[in-house]
């Protein structure tokens, strides 16, 4: 499903990538413990856990690919598909909830033909995922593009909002 | 020399070095704080910020003439959290307590001009009344009731120090109680004087602290871990990132005291995923201490020595858990344990732990430094001290609180809260988590604290507060708090795992109408077992949403059963959108309606097709006229609020 349409950011195992994940591993001992530490350095510089880094971060901390894969599907952090140069990160805590938060993933997808934790839109732009909750009930409903918190969000601005992201 | 430069090689050095931060963070003649709270920050407060300080900068001359020399009589700074998030963003001028409101960068030039150099107060910027109470303007916070009634211990510094800022911290009374307990206390008096306080666990479970403690004493070990859990995994709940964010020192001196008193050599702080600025803040804070001698080895010169270590959280909502932390921690998957074995004796890597949660940490100094008769003379019988609580949700002062144990759910969501948004009938409030529940109206007398909250069916929890109106849908909450939880159940124990999948089916059905009323005891007895069968606290306490919402909202699920109604208007196949006749023939909805359900020419009587609607509301959120009605079960239901999907 996904490899029909990967887009740019996809993986290659060339030099780069060995020099950038040969620098997460020598932030850390070379234990179990480090694992998830690891994954999300990993996850952080090249934006999600391609099964060739599973493989490596599993062989480089001598611990069992299952468990790696485990631990990488058990925790929501982190993302086992591409994504795209933005994630968008909508809260669905109970106070965005409350506050019409799930009319915002209905419009997200809406707009950008793809669904929660499924793939990215067709320019490689956006990804969508929605959050438990992001500490920002306040201001509910909330959503978060990149490092950008977006408060009391109604479904009438997202377009906007995707337009200011797209140029940023 | 600022005391971060140095290093602190006794107690009294670091008293002498207090006095110094003293005289230079608290002689300010004039301070302006500016919030950089979660809810602040996603407004600009730090654009506003460094507007001020720009606009400082081009008038320095005029400043010097008033005697405000900035960094010596003059201040700013960015803080936590203030709390009122609704008036966000916020900026403060100090000693005045000028509270100004609704903030922008266009305001910085207006606020140094007027405030700073001509010592004006704009009154547009000030903080409005409600018409009902008047509807004057008022200056300072302190006259608001929404801060005159609450009482700060572990939100203390929040919103008044600059969390980067050493000598901020140490000003405002930093570092006071690790110098008392460590020239004055022995361990076990310190463990005493904490279970004297009656301090209990801030996390949800309300443990008494001194009493762990005193568990972990008595298991004689040759290494003991300290761990502050920020895994902060309710939603609706955000007290403890405004305190790793706002005031990180506290949480740390709390560690330390924990970790003299009990011999711990080694900690860890566990962060959640979503909170990368707590991290930020928290790293900074570690990096600071350990440069200057007040963490690591032989801190302050003293025997003691404590190292500090942050690991990130995973994003699962499970390692709040204790024990799952601790796994979590050792970089396993987050599985928590049968408690058989306490955490005390076993615990990180199977060695003695004493685990406690940020807000925890944070009153530890507090009640060092002001004796346990102090803290424990607040708060009601069983429950000692303040509680922090988010009120948010449909309320109108939406923010961070902390009061004294006690106080009823009405004074918080009404004298505090200021009541409801746009004034609409109050239908429930959910506390403590996906693990707590939904109380109504009848139970607002209810004092707030750990055990009279749990005997009513809900529990305090870690000081969630969601409010909710008469469009809220409580079987639909119900169902999204099962949602959520099946998201984060680990899937160890079977009633939990398979036991939430079946109650989810059965909510399910209901909210489309399908339901019967057979399944209302299906659902009875699926939330039994898993009370009393499930291994861990989220299994167990995973029913509570659900039932709390059929004990007092029980009306609610019959009429989605027998009349296929939902009086809120929100399970989307139970009603139907209407335009009525006070259409404008605007053509905004028919622009906005993502399926193209709606028909009509400009001002001309819109028409929604039924067969076409997907009924996602936007039509009704983006009119203007109030011409959207829902329709269920075949009455109409009054409209939804405006400030359903955000202010307007």
């Amino acid at each position: 499903m996904i490899t029909e349409t990967m887009p740019a950011n996809t993986l290659a195992v060339d030099e780069t990538w060995e020099k950038k994940i040969r620098e997460i591993f020598d932030r850390y001992p070379r234990e179990e413990s480090s694992l998830i530490m690891v994954l999300q350095d990993v996850q952080e510089e090249f934006n999600w856990l391609s099964p060739e880094s599973l493989s490596r971060v599993a062989t480089e901390l001598g611990v069992s690919r299952a468990k790696v894969q485990g631990v990488a599907t058990f925790y929501r952090a982190f993302s086992l598909i591409p994504r795209g140069r933005k994630v968008i990160k909508v809260c669905l805590g109970t106070a965005c909830h409350v506050r019409g938060g799930q009319m915002l993933v209905d419009e997200f997808e809406r707009r950008l033909g793809i669904k929660v934790s499924a793939g990215m839109s067709e320019d490689g732009e956006f990804s969508l995922e929605t959050v438990n909750c992001v500490g920002a009930c306040a201001m509910a409903p909330a959503v978060v593009i990149g490092e950008n918190y977006y408060a009391n969000v109604g479904p009438d601005k997202i377009k906007k909002m995707l337009e200011k992201e797209r140029q940023s | 020399m600022t005391v971060a430069e140095i290093k602190l090689s006794s107690p009294a050095m670091l008293l002498e070095y207090t006095t110094n931060a003293i005289d230079r963070c608290l002689q300010y003649k004039l301070e302006i704080r500016v919030c950089a709270g979660p809810g602040c920050l996603a407004q600009g407060g730090c654009e506003i910020h460094a507007a001020i300080v720009e606009e400082l900068a081009k008038r320095k001359s005029e400043l010097l003439a008033k005697n405000l020399e900035i960094n010596a009589t003059l201040a700013t700074k960015c803080t936590g959290c203030h709390g009122m998030c609704e008036a966000g963003p916020i900026v403060t001028l100090e000693p005045d307590h000028l509270f100004y409101t609704h903030v922008k960068v266009k305001d910085a030039a207006a606020i140094v001009e007027q405030t700073v150099l001509k010592n004006k107060t704009i009154e547009s910027l000030l903080y409005k009344q409600e018409p009902r109470k008047g509807g004057g303007r008022v200056r300072r916070y302190t006259d608001i009731p929404f801060y005159a009634l609450q009482k700060r211990i572990a939100l203390k510094n929040v919103g008044r120090i600059d969390p980067l800022n050493l000598d901020d911290y140490l000003a405002h009374d930093g570092f006071q109680a690790l110098v008392k307990v460590l020239t004055q206390m022995t361990p076990e008096a310190v463990v005493e004087e904490i279970e004297r306080s009656g301090l209990r666990g801030r996390g949800g479970a309300g443990f008494p602290t001194g009493k762990k403690w005193k568990g972990a004493l008595r298991v004689r070990k040759d290494r003991v871990w300290v761990i502050c859990n920020g895994d902060e995994g309710d939603p609706g709940a955000f007290m403890d990132r405004a305190i790793m964010e706002g005031d990180p020192f506290s949480v740390i001196e709390g560690m330390l005291i924990g970790a003299y008193a009990l011999g711990a050599t080694d900690g860890y702080i566990y962060v959640r995923h979503e909170y990368p600025l707590a991290v930020k803040h928290l790293q900074h804070a570690i990096d600071t201490l350990n440069r200057v001698g007040l963490l690591g080895d032989n801190i302050l010169g003293t025997d003691f020595s404590f190292r500090l270590k942050i690991t990130r959280g995973g994003g699962a909502f499970v390692c709040g858990e204790s024990s799952a932390l601790m796994r979590s921690i050792e970089g396993k998957v987050g599985e928590p344990r049968a408690k058989y074995v306490r955490s005390v004796e076993k615990g990180l890597h199977d060695e003695p732990t004493v685990l406690n949660n940020v807000e925890t940490w944070t009153c530890v100094p507090a009640i060092i430094r002001k004796g346990a008769e102090w803290f424990a003379s607040m708060g009601s019988e069983g429950s000692k001290g303040t509680k922090a609580f988010s009120l948010v949700g449909k309320v109108k002062h939406t923010g961070l609180v902390e009061v004294p144990m006690g106080r009823t759910l009405r004074e918080i969501i009404y004298d505090i809260g200021g009541g409801l948004l746009d004034d609409r009938p109050f239908k429930a409030v959910q506390t403590g988590g996906p693990s707590g529940g939904c109380l109504p109206y009848e139970q607002l007398g209810l004092p707030v604290d750990f055990d009279t909250l749990t005997r009513a069916g809900a529990m305090m929890g870690s000081g969630g507060m969601i409010v909710m109106d008469d469009r809220t849908c409580m079987v639909d909450v119900a169902k999204y708090f099962i949602k959520f939880l099946i998201g984060e159940s680990c899937g160890k124990c079977v009633p939990c795992r398979e036991g939430l999948r079946q109650v989810y089916d059965l909510l399910y059905k209901i909210t489309r109408g399908e339901g019967e009323l057979s399944d209302l005891t299906k659902i009875e007895r699926l939330c039994h077992t898993m009370e009393v069968a499930s291994l861990c606290a989220l299994g167990r306490s995973a029913p509570y949403p659900v039932t709390s919402t059929m004990k007092y909202f029980k009306d609610e699920y019959l009429e989605h059963i027998e009349e296929n109604k939902c009086r809120a208007g929100v399970c989307k196949s139970l009603i139907h959108y209407h335009i009525n006749k006070d259409c404008t023939g605007c053509l905004v909805c028919k622009r906005q309606c993502p399926v193209e359900a709606i028909s009509g020419e400009k001002k001309k009587l819109h028409e929604i097709n039924q067969d076409i609607c997907t009924t996602c509301g936007i039509c009704m959120e983006v009119c203007n006229f109030n011409a959207v009605d829902i329709i269920s079960g075949g009455e109409l239901i009054t409209q939804r609020d405006k400030a359903m999907a955000g202010a307007k």
